[in-house]
């Protein structure tokens, strides 16, 4: 698997370091309350197709980014810099 | 039928014309007490103890592909009691002795072998470690034993001892640890249950959950609608997907874990062997293929296959580990589906829905878990009561903090196990 790094291009797999479902963008807020932090940290849609998750370029040049890709057939859509998916 | 030593030779002479299909291929009933969708190892280990242990016969198994094609017949096959946290170790040490007597309690062989397992390690600190969680094993009732460098090289001869990164200080030995055959033990479970009156619908999959007021009534399959008192969820790395159908949304990511086997080689590797140092662990099948596997992939998955950058780290943790192994030939590798928690612990609980329960989140451990998980949740769907091996395997664990079995001691995150 490789995935399209907006900086560098596409690189192999072993570059990057998996951090899991892009929800880990949307931190609540401190006082959000239990339901919302219990959705951030464990809840997971964990679908079965297409998925939207965040990995780190480790070795290459830092930078997080959002992948498109699909967990059934690891075909890969897409990437964009993490910052400009954040809200 | 009954199996026996005399059944086997008198057929043997016979042509072996008298057997008979180990299982009814029964049609879904309209209504039955308690559905279990799943028929995997725990499904069918579940229906056979609430029908053995509770007296419950009127139950279906919904399996959407075939007995035995799922994860139970796609792992690595060890069986062990070696945990080292409360919660852990009490289930594991019951579901051990369920191994010890399954075959005779269901007359199936299921070529359970207690060959030993070994534990490497590789420093003082790991050493530590170990006896640590040698320990907690023996306090738990269960067997360990240290081994120093001596110890083990009189077990595993082979190994490459004075490899300069990572020499072998010694190993953790829990002689209980071994392998089974795993479709046998799919197939002896669902025999089992066949036999005490269980349905196992076969190519019925689960479409969705009907649910009023809060309570459960049945299902909706692709074999029509089956009305239903309670319902069990016990579908490991699709459990996302099943809990969905009930408007669930669960604290596990599917990932994908890869195992390989080597062409059939002569008897060399007698027993249960983890590298200490690298994602590497190895046993020999009985019919001889070197059966071994590392760690996960670690990014969610569904495709049933892996890819290459884990395989070149197995191969290589195999090769500073015992470099005899350079010599066999891999036959085939693949990918098995895991349902994994943000604990790397499991979960046996009722669901706030009435009549639904849950049984998921087994990670990469599964297997030795089938008699142990299914007595219990066959107990907590029988009784509405917690059966107290499994009593800490709870759902809110995560939403509470209370409770959590951090088996690594790594996080509890979603991507650090």
């Amino acid at each position: 698997m490789r995935l399209p790094c907006p900086i560098c291009g596409d690189r192999d797999r072993r570059e990057f370091y998996y951090m899991g479902d892009a929800v880990a963008l949307h931190r609540p807020a401190p006082d959000a309350g239990e339901d919302a932090w219990d959705d951030y940290l464990h809840l997971r849609d964990n679908p079965c197709g297409r998925t939207r998750d965040l990995w780190m370029h480790e070795a290459g040049c830092s930078a997080w980014i959002v992948v498109e890709r699909d967990t059934a057939t690891h075909e890969v859509f897409g990437a964009t810099l993490a910052r400009k998916v954040k809200r | 039928m009954r199996f026996s030593g005399l059944k086997v030779l008198a057929q043997g002479l016979t042509g072996n014309k008298g057997w008979t299909p180990h299982w009814r291929d029964p049609a879904p009933k309209d209504e039955y007490d308690i559905v279990i969708i799943g028929g995997g190892g725990h499904g069918l280990s579940t229906a056979y103890y609430l029908a053995k242990n509770h007296g419950m016969t009127n139950i279906a198994v919904l399996e959407k592909g075939y007995i035995g094609g799922g994860n139970v017949g796609r792992n690595t096959t060890i069986v062990r009691a070696n945990y080292f946290l409360p919660g852990n170790s009490e289930f594991y040490s019951h579901s051990l002795k369920l191994w010890e007597t399954m075959e005779q309690d269901l007359n199936y062989n299921a070529m359970h072998s207690q060959r030993g397992l070994i534990n490497l390690f590789h420093s003082d600190g790991q050493r530590d470690a170990f006896a640590r969680r040698g320990n907690a094993m023996i306090n738990q009732g269960d067997d360990a034993e240290l081994l120093d460098r001596e110890g083990v090289r009189r077990h595993l001869p082979y190994l490459d001892f004075d490899n300069l990164r990572f020499p072998v200080y010694g190993g953790l030995l829990h002689r209980r640890g071994g392998t089974a055959r795993h479709d046998a033990v799919a197939w002896g479970y669902a025999r089992g249950a066949d036999q005490r009156g269980v349905d196992l619908i076969q190519n019925c999959e689960v479409t969705g959950i009907d649910i009023e007021g809060g309570i459960v009534k049945g299902v909706q399959t692709t074999r029509g609608a089956i009305k239903a008192k309670k319902v069990g969820v016990v579908v490991a790395g699709r459990s996302g997907q099943v809990a969905a159908m009930a408007g669930m949304r669960l604290p596990i990511e599917s990932h994908v874990l890869q195992a390989f086997v080597s062409e059939g080689l002569k008897p060399c590797i007698d027993h249960v062997v983890s590298f200490g140092m690298g994602h590497f662990y190895i046993s020999q099948s009985d019919k001889g293929g070197l059966v071994f596997g590392g760690d996960l992939d670690f990014y969610a998955s569904y495709a049933s296959r892996g890819n290459l950058p884990m395989k070149e780290h197995v191969m290589d943790a195999a090769m500073t580990l015992m470099p005899m192994i350079g010599k066999a030939r891999v036959l085939r590798s693949w990918g098995g589906i895991m349902d994994m928690t943000p604990d790397g612990s499991p979960i046996i609980d009722k669901t706030h829905i009435d009549g639904l329960y849950i049984d998921c989140g087994w990670c990469y451990g599964g297997f030795k878990a089938v008699p142990g998980s299914g007595y219990s949740f066959a107990h907590l769907m029988a009784t509405d009561q917690h059966h107290e091996p499994a009593a800490k395997f709870r759902l809110d664990r995560f939403r509470t903090g209370r409770g959590l079995m951090d088996e690594e001691g790594t996080g509890s995150q979603h991507n650090l196990h």
